[in-house]
């Protein structure tokens, strides 16, 4: 957020003629005064305006990257006009109910959005001093996110997938169902290079969150240009800074595909004529995705916060491909999707064992959750790998052949996935809810294996031998003695939000 | 081809102005500027971007601009410095948070636009102590005076390199000015700070041998894979991997007198949160929070690329400035990789060859050169400091042979390597012992034999052959079952997982765990190893292994964290009650 009002030259020269005209780029001949990384207005002979901007300025030339692309561009009769200043938006609460393609233009029939407070869309990097740190939860009702990689106002917690898995559903769940408690939450969808049907699926997931003028929807489709695709997040960071941090709101921005993000950065570079680095991607890949990444946070003096959930495919599931790769260096944990690890039709097809949030322990525990929480979810992540190891050996020595110990780690695996992870997709279910059912699990292990539970809390929530009954989706409390017949009691006040 | 010869201007003189013709990024080409050399400072354009000469060709100089040039035109004006690119040293430093180039943030605008870091006109006054007096003869790195500033850590401010001479004037007990003269020595004025170029090392007398550790507190650093005071040491790691939090333990725990701590392209929460720890934390030995002997050169991953480039050597010269005044100072960078990638980026802008992974050319001896700035020295003035340089790498997709890792693991003396399928077990920190190494671990031996723990090499010893030895014996249960090897190995396996739970494991958030005096770590790798032992004892006098392996040794895995960091009986006591436990069961 740079100055409010940058001075407008007065005098905006307009040239005709291009000397090249390729990809999504133009070059300019014979300007003066043009700068880097200004944004430029494009005129066909047809009357159709274009975007652009300036890669490059070298004496009197200036390289232009169009946003539509150069399809229909005649070099001879386009002509262009210089801004003198960097792309920008209006901001404001306007964009929120609405529908907006990548560009911020409406989708909606309704119209565009005005306001008298315009910021260039590029940000500015955040003074590190000014930050504050992230330490309250938003839930999503997934209780698995809840329980295991619980995500922090102002983290940047992103989705690996792959081809096939139910992603989307998850991005649009988690943007329906996520809150706070009491304090003003908006959510802002970036959706890119979506197919039509992904779109409209995700469009109709959000319906009631966009009815209620809490959602601000970013559509930019598979057939849409490149280009867009690249100023696309750029546009929604803009509206949900303003939204925290000049309004004082906790936004969620969730940006769905960020692989086809990176395919347009690299389809940009690749017409540059840039050196390739791995995978053809450009060098600067991981500092572009910072630049998006690390806008999310909270500021000293300011109630907002803005919490980023990136999602994306990696290629053929290799989490070494370039764009995991780079975005788990700059984002605070992940959440792993893997169609193989919980075995059968689970959803979510949370890969427990690699995925993490790396805030949580901040945002857990008494005051923020409950006091239990961190403890809890560390025990149960830790018996989940003892018992992938258990599950490898039986798969070769057989069942027969394992202690004691090792079958109730199995045991314990299949209450994990069952009792704990499966959910609907339309299902929102409380943190005293999702606790419950983490201790459930653990009680599936001797007691003498929960090294990392404390005697207090093995006390208050162990219970060995209790099975949760099946098919109850409500809460339930491991402590009370009843049945699965019995009436659900009241819960225990140490289990309300701090 | 032509010689020229060119001197350091005053800042009132400039090296002539040019104009900017070229702009892509953080690369500019300008013309017209005379009299500049390469690595000098250009300030371009109408806020006065920081840049520096990367090539003067023909006329024409090529920079690289340490702060966004968006706006930035052809014809815009450009003005030589006349030095290269140097950091503004000082007392204030301890304590502080800069960017790559040394300015300040502190009290900066909430959003740093350019030119917003431009260095600031706030005159800072600081009392001035003298230790010399007028007619006494100074040389370079000798004692001026002092500055007590809040850290408790004494600034010394020194005769700077080749200024030698009579005193002829030295300031009393006085407040001065950062650059009002403290002393004229020979004609020359000494201020409090003075400006040092970052690029190249900082003089000092000779080179020592290195001699004792640098604790870290951090058990599988200190017990398996030990750094002595002056060395260097990697710690390379996939994303996830806890390589951020390990470092930040380190910054926390080590026993150095100053922590510099260069946050690389890394995340703008992590940095913050690092920095609250720091400012809670009490250093047991100046009573005062461990920030106040620590500075923090912090360049986030959305602050300009080519600033990072810059704060690796920023940060060794501010670790060099108090090496020079006697102390042993570590520095840490994270992470280097985000800098080799800011050299790639550059590179490969102007144009230049590229090498492996479009990596340049010169990328490994540049890590070698950072590298050997560190070391235990005799400065220039007579004492003993040190620098001890710890870079984290962050390795593409976990692969170990791309260029950064495979060069840095050659420059460095100590390896601390993390592994991707110990930290997906929640096994923190998640160093592994099959590709970590340490070639100071004689050395640091023969300090604990001499301070009366002869026991810790040969505990050392065992604690890596049984470690060893239960990874060889892992695939085998995989084959044959944990019910197919004889009962000793069983013991083996046992004493494996006791190793990696009851000692490496180490929890970063528990006040008792966090870190750990060298007395308690010998005493829970005692405890094992004696657990160990007696255990074997019981299986090889007839007990069924599966029956042992069934006892409850969970009191030995939590006592790390039951007992307070220090506490080596309280982990004896839970020694031998244990140890009795299993006497009984016979």
């Amino acid at each position: 957020m740079t100055a409010e009002a940058e001075p407008v030259p007065l005098v905006h020269l307009e040239y005709r003629g291009v000397r090249e005209a390729e990809g999504p780029l133009i070059v300019v001949e014979g300007v003066e005064g043009v700068g880097f990384d200004e944004f430029a207005t494009v005129r066909l002979a047809s009357g159709e305006v274009r975007r652009g901007l300036v890669l490059e300025v070298h004496r009197d030339v200036a390289v232009v990257q169009v946003l539509q692309g150069t399809a229909g561009i005649d070099p001879a009769t386009v002509t262009v006009e210089f801004e003198g200043r960097p792309f920008g938006i209006p901001v404001g609460e306007g964009w929120l109910g609405r529908v907006w393609n990548g560009m911020g233009e409406p989708l909606d029939g309704g119209p565009p959005m005005l306001s008298s407070i315009t910021r260039p869309v590029a940000g500015s990097p955040l003074n590190p001093t000014d930050r504050d740190v992230p330490r309250d939860p938003i839930l999503t009702g997934i209780s698995v996110i809840d329980a295991l990689t619980t995500l922090v106002r102002g983290q940047k917690l992103p989705v690996f997938s792959s081809a096939g898995l139910p992603h989307f559903e998850l991005a649009a769940q988690i943007a329906a169902q996520a809150n706070v408690i009491d304090e003003p939450f908006k959510v802002v969808v970036v959706a890119m290079g979506l197919t039509h049907a992904d779109a409209a699926t995700m469009r109709d997931a959000l319906e009631a969150r966009a009815a209620a003028g809490e959602l601000a929807l970013f559509l930019d489709t598979a057939d849409d240009p490149v280009v867009q695709r690249i100023l696309a997040p750029r546009v929604a960071l803009t509206v949900a800074e303003h939204l925290a941090f000049d309004l004082g709101q906790h936004v969620l921005v969730v940006l769905a595909d960020m692989t086809s993000y990176c395919e347009a950065v690299r389809e940009v570079s690749a017409a540059r004529g840039e050196i390739p680095g791995r995978r053809a991607y450009p060098g600067y890949l991981y500092s572009d995705l910072a630049s998006l990444y690390e806008r999310c946070g909270r500021i000293r003096g300011s109630a907002g916060s803005v919490t980023l959930v990136p999602v994306l495919t990696m290629p053929a599931a290799d989490i070494t491909h370039p764009v995991p790769d780079l975005t788990g260096y700059i984002t605070e944990g992940q959440i792993v999707l893997s169609p193989d690890v919980l075995g059968g039709d689970v959803y979510p097809p949370v890969d427990v064992l690699g995925s993490l949030s790396r805030l949580m322990r901040k945002g857990t525990g008494e005051g923020r959750t409950r006091g239990d929480h961190p403890a809890i979810a560390a025990q149960l992540v830790a018996g989940l790998a003892r018992a992938r190891q258990t599950r490898d050996l039986a798969d070769l020595i057989g069942t027969a052949a394992l202690t004691d110990t090792d079958r109730r780690y199995l045991s314990f695996a299949d209450a994990f996935s069952s009792v704990l992870v499966a959910q609907g997709t339309a299902e929102s279910r409380s943190l005293e809810d999702t606790l419950a059912r983490a201790w459930l699990v653990a009680s599936e292990l001797p007691r003498r294996e929960l090294t990392m539970l404390s005697a207090a809390d093995i006390a208050t929530y162990y219970s060995e031998g209790k099975t949760y009954p099946a098919g109850d989706t409500t809460a339930f409390d491991p402590r009370t003695e009843r049945t699965p017949e019995d009436p659900v009691t009241e819960t225990d006040e140490r289990d309300g939000h701090g | 081809m032509t010689i020229r010869i060119t001197q350091a201007l005053t800042e009132d003189e400039q090296a002539g102005s040019g104009r900017v013709v070229r702009v892509n990024g953080p690369l500019v080409e300008m013309d017209g500027l005379d009299q500049v050399a390469v690595l000098d400072v250009v300030e371009v354009g109408h806020a006065g971007l920081a840049a520096e000469v990367v090539s003067v060709r023909r006329g024409l100089v090529t920079a690289q601009v340490y702060e966004y040039t968006g706006g930035l035109r052809v014809g815009d004006p450009a003005i030589g410095r006349g030095h290269p690119l140097s950091a503004r040293l000082g007392p204030g430093l301890l304590g502080g948070i800069f960017d790559g180039l040394l300015r300040p943030l502190a009290g900066r605008p909430r959003w740093l636009t350019p030119g917003s870091l431009q260095q600031s006109s706030e005159a800072k006054r600081w009392r001035f102590i003298p230790s010399m007096s007028p007619g006494s003869d100074a040389r370079p790195g000798d004692i001026l005076g002092t500055v007590p500033t809040p850290s408790g850590i004494d600034h010394r401010v020194l005769v700077p390199g080749g200024v030698t001479g009579r005193v002829e004037w030295v300031s009393g007990n006085d407040d001065v000015g950062e650059d009002e003269p403290v002393a004229i020595i020979d004609g020359r004025q000494v201020a409090v700070t003075e400006l040092r170029p970052v690029r190249a090392p900082g003089p000092m007398g000779t080179r020592l041998e290195l001699s004792e550790p640098l604790l870290t507190g951090q058990r599988v650093v200190d017990l398996l894979f030990p750094i002595a005071k002056g060395a260097t040491a990697a710690v390379p790691g996939g994303f996830g991997t806890g390589k951020t939090v390990l470092l930040q333990q380190l910054v926390k725990w080590c026993e150095a007198d100053v922590v510099v701590f260069v946050g690389c392209g890394e995340r703008g929460n992590e940095l913050v949160d690092a920095l609250a720890d720091l400012s809670e934390i009490e250093d047991p030995k100046t009573g005062r929070s461990l920030l106040e002997r620590t500075v923090v050169v912090a360049n986030t991953s959305n602050m300009p690329v080519m600033a990072r480039e810059a704060s690796i050597y920023t940060g060794m010269t501010v670790a060099e400035f108090y090496r020079d005044m006697g102390y042993d100072v570590v520095l840490l960078a994270d992470s280097t990789s985000r800098w080799a990638e800011a050299l790639r980026e550059f590179s490969s802008r102007s144009g230049e060859l590229p090498a492996e992974e479009g990596y340049p050319a010169g990328l490994a001896s540049a890590l070698a050169a950072f590298y050997e700035r560190a070391g235990r020295v005799t400065t220039l003035g007579g004492k003993e400091g040190s620098v001890t340089a710890i870079g984290a790498v962050s390795p593409p997709g976990g692969d170990m042979t791309e260029p950064v890792t495979a060069h840095t693991e050659r420059f460095v003396r100590c390896l601390w390597s993390l592994d991707r399928d110990l930290a997906y077990a929640r096994h923190y920190p998640a160093v592994t012992w099959r590709r970590s190494f340490s070639r100071d671990a004689q050395v640091v031996g023969a300090w604990h034999t001499s301070g009366g723990r002869p026991e810790w090499t040969r505990a050392r010893a065992r604690a890596i052959a049984l470690l060893a030895e239960a990874d060889r014996l892992t695939p085998m249960v995989e084959l044959v079952g944990l019910s197919g090897l004889p009962g000793r190995e069983r013991m083996v396996l046992l004493a494996g997982r006791l190793l990696r739970e009851a000692v490496l494991q180490q929890s970063a958030q528990s006040a008792n765990d966090a870190t750990c005096s060298p007395a308690k770590q010998l005493a829970l790798l005692e405890m094992v190893l004696a657990v160990f032992d007696q255990c074997l004892a019981l299986v090889e006098a007839g007990r069924p292994a599966s029956e042992v392996e069934e006892f409850d040794l969970s009191d030995v895995i939590r006592v790390r964290d039951e007992v307070g960091p220090d506490d080596a009986a309280g982990v004896e006591l839970r020694r031998d009650e244990v140890l009795a436990s299993l006497e009984n069961r016979v």
